[in-house]
């Protein structure tokens, strides 16, 4: 199948965390397609309860049910692979668990009456994760006879990065709430599909300070966890500069020639040349420290050494089409 | 398209009115909220008041850009404040001064069982790991801790005006939710089961709950473990022994927040997310009666030289394309465009000169049209917001090119919400 080199090949589940803020449930979407290419089966999965991914591709709010959602990018050779969606919470995988393990068929609605359900999911230390995870390694292995496994890539639309190293280390997580028992055996399980190198973790964000320090410490918190696999750094919502580099400390520090910037808008026979070359160039002199103090930001990523990723900045909003050029952005560097 | 602007959000009047004691800051995650209450809490203190940020964000760039290293669980006094006679040059104004802290809700959540409890029980409680799950992790605990020490702050009655930065939550409703979750948790049916073998006899109610309540703990056993249903029956008697009324304190604060004097401001950037959040919050504190001052919407794209509009200023940067005698690349506006180097030769200089100028003045212009696209963008979504909610004063803070970095940051941010 592998027809192409990627970054990731053999990575079957992509978890994809950021700042809020950043664009993660967007680029865990554009992420989706991109993996869907080349007529391959993807699952987008969402664990938070917000219907991004239902905003994000333009559908009625999703249920707890794997629903195809789009197609992939087609190639010259070959149409593209399906995207499903699945949103799913902690109560409807515990009810699910309960099903699959004890036949517990009828009983989660009396649970739920009860609170057992609330409770299970809200307080028992680590129970909502290892289910939120659980699924998403349930996914990865799943076999479906004819095409031997079910999805060939998972994504997951997972918590934010202040969240994520605490999200993934399930073992430990429940380490206090089972030492021995089928919980224990279900986290162990779900914590082998984690620690694979089937599995890797993608940061994504801007080129802020606050969220770029978010990126550096999840991705020294999951390295020293251990057995937890950084993916690639995504640096969202990025735009070009317009000034060669020798002239943007020029343009930040108010030095750029004026005059020039007035003849130039002459020649190009706009009137008021004058205030309005002043005007545009508080514009360039702010872009200018904006790129500035991006480039830093740049380089502090860059420590990390781990891959990198540029996507564009969309203009005029969101949209499929704009979700549709981040996945080729993605296939072009080898993200997908 | 039009349409009349909204009312403009006053809110030097807002922290001018002595009667204003807690602004409550809220708002998705990434839109600036922990930025604009302490640019809130800075411009109050600068007008006089005495003031105390509250915020939920360990932000260390933050801290320091307000001359602290770090913050932690206690109010820290801001260096650096210019107070009363200072800020507004007369030399009558009354001394302000503005103290932040920021939230450690297992710390609160501690300091609440160590003062509720004795030392054995306190002991016992914070070593119990579904407390220490509760009290760490619980996906309430934190607005639920911060409502408490919101109450604390209210009480200890130190402070003239506390502005709050609520929880980063994954939805901005989250806040109103939380607190009355836990509450509701914590004084549950099902707790009051788990603990009733804990008690001698057991009530009426409950001998009629038995069969049911056998069925319950016979799966819990089969799922946890027994070991996992003696350490929840301990930690619910200690914590039911210790206080009864989680709930009262919910609504307690509760309460705090509908008094007269507490004032919300929604936070949000012109984004299409950020006003979907903020919209559903501006309903949502109307259904509870909540006061909404109104929203901030941060980080608002300027245009200086707006009077140029996007599409002449693209058509300009195309004439000076064609102009140059390298070959002008199409599609000039997806990124930048570098004319080839002039030829050496005779007239070079003039060349050079003007080589030069036509770039810079391309690169200003395309970077123009961008702005002005950007800035008609945010204009079209905060237009949406302001037609559903035309009741809702806002008021704009501009986007600024650098991280706030030190008080002036924050000041200069707090000068966008001076009258104009």
């Amino acid at each position: 199948m592998a027809t192409r080199d990627t970054d990731w090949d053999g990575v079957r589940l992509h978890v994809v965390t950021g700042k809020g803020g950043t664009g993660k449930t967007t680029v865990a979407g554009a992420l989706s397609l991109a993996l869907a290419a080349d007529g391959r089966r993807v699952l987008l999965m969402e664990v938070e309860g917000r219907q991004g991914i239902a905003q994000l591709f333009d559908v009625p709010p999703l249920p707890y049910a794997e629903r195809r959602i789009a197609v992939g990018p087609g190639t010259s050779s070959r149409p593209g692979g399906d995207v499903f969606a699945l949103v799913a919470d902690p109560e409807s995988a515990l009810i699910e668990y309960l099903q699959m393990f004890y036949g517990l068929r009828h009983a989660g609605s009396a649970l739920a009456r009860l609170g057992v359900m609330d409770f299970a999911t809200t307080i028992a230390p680590g129970l909502r994760d290892v289910l939120l995870t659980g699924k998403a390694a349930e996914a990865v292995r799943r076999k479906d006879g004819a095409r031997g496994r079910s999805y060939d890539a998972v994504v997951m639309d997972a918590p934010p990065t202040g969240r994520i190293g605490r999200f993934l280390n399930v073992s430990a997580e429940v380490s206090d709430l089972a030492r021995v028992g089928p919980i224990r055996g279900h986290a162990d399980t779900v914590q082998q599909v984690i620690r694979s190198p089937e599995t890797v973790v993608h940061f994504v964000t801007v080129l802020e300070e606050m969220p770029v320090q978010e990126t550096l410490d999840g991705i020294a918190e999951l390295r020293a966890l251990g057995g937890i696999r950084p993916g690639g750094i995504i640096v969202n919502m990025t735009r070009p500069m317009a000034l060669p580099p020798g002239q943007l400390h020029e343009a930040a520090n108010g030095k750029l020639d004026l005059a020039q910037l007035a003849i130039g808008l002459k020649a190009a026979g706009l009137d008021d040349s004058q205030g309005l070359a002043d005007a545009l160039a508080t514009e360039l002199a702010e872009q200018a420290r904006t790129t500035l103090g991006q480039e830093e930001q740049q380089q502090r990523l860059e420590s990390a050494r781990q891959p990198c990723y540029r996507l564009p900045w969309i203009s005029g909003g969101m949209d499929l089409a704009g979700l549709y050029r981040l996945a080729a952005a993605l296939r072009e560097q080898k993200a997908a | 398209m039009t349409g009349r602007s909204p009312a403009r959000l006053d809110v030097d009047r807002l922290i001018d009115d002595r009667r204003t004691r807690i602004i409550v800051c809220c708002g998705s995650g990434g839109v600036g909220k922990t930025t604009i209450a302490a640019a809130i809490g800075l411009r109050a203190a600068e007008h006089g008041r005495r003031v105390v940020v509250l915020t939920v964000d360990p932000a260390r760039r933050l801290a320091q850009s307000m001359g602290l290293s770090s913050l932690d669980n206690t109010p820290r006094l801001v260096p650096g404040v210019q107070v009363g006679d200072q800020a507004d040059g007369t030399g009558t104004g009354p001394a302000g001064s503005l103290h932040a802290m920021m939230l450690d809700m297992k710390r609160t959540f501690d300091e609440i069982v160590e003062g509720h409890a004795d030392p054995d029980r306190a002991a016992q409680i914070l070593a119990n790991p579904f407390y220490q799950s509760l009290s760490s992790s619980f996906a309430g605990t934190q607005e639920y801790m911060a409502m408490e020490k919101l109450g604390q702050l209210r009480r200890a009655d130190e402070w003239d005006l506390i502005v709050v930065d609520t929880p980063p939550s994954r939805s901005a409703l989250d806040f109103l939710d939380a607190p009355q979750r836990l509450a509701r948790f914590l004084d549950g049916k099902l707790l009051r089961l788990l603990i009733a073998p804990a008690k001698v006899g057991g009530r009426a109610y409950l001998r009629a709950l038995n069969a049911g309540f056998g069925v319950v703990t016979g799966m819990l056993t089969k799922i946890l473990g027994t070991q996992v249903l003696r350490d929840v029956q301990t930690f619910v008697s200690a914590l039911d022994t210790m206080f009864g009324g989680f709930r009262e304190r919910a609504d307690y604060t509760y309460q705090l927040l509908r008094a007269p004097g507490t004032a919300f401001l929604v936070v949000a950037a012109p984004e299409e997310d950020a006003l979907r959040e903020a919209s559903y919050f501006v309903e949502r504190l109307d259904t509870e009666r909540m006061p909404l001052a109104g929203l901030i919407l941060n980080r608002v794209q300027q245009v200086p030289a707006a009077q140029l509009s996007a599409a002449r200023s693209l058509a300009a940067a195309e004439v000076l394309q064609a102009a140059a005698p390298g070959r002008p690349r199409p599609g000039h506006h997806d990124g930048p465009s570098h004319p080839a180097p002039p030829h050496r030769g005779r007239g070079q200089l003039g060349a050079d000169h003007q080589a030069a100028s036509r770039q810079l003045t391309i690169a200003a212009l395309q970077l123009h049209a961008e702005r002005m696209a950007q800035a008609a963008a945010e204009r079209r979504v905060a237009g949406s917001f302001a037609a559903a909610h035309p009741l809702v004063p806002v008021a704009e803070v501009p986007a600024q090119p650098e991280d706030v970095h030190d008080l002036e940051g924050l000041r200069r941010i707090g000068e966008s919400f001076a009258a104009r």
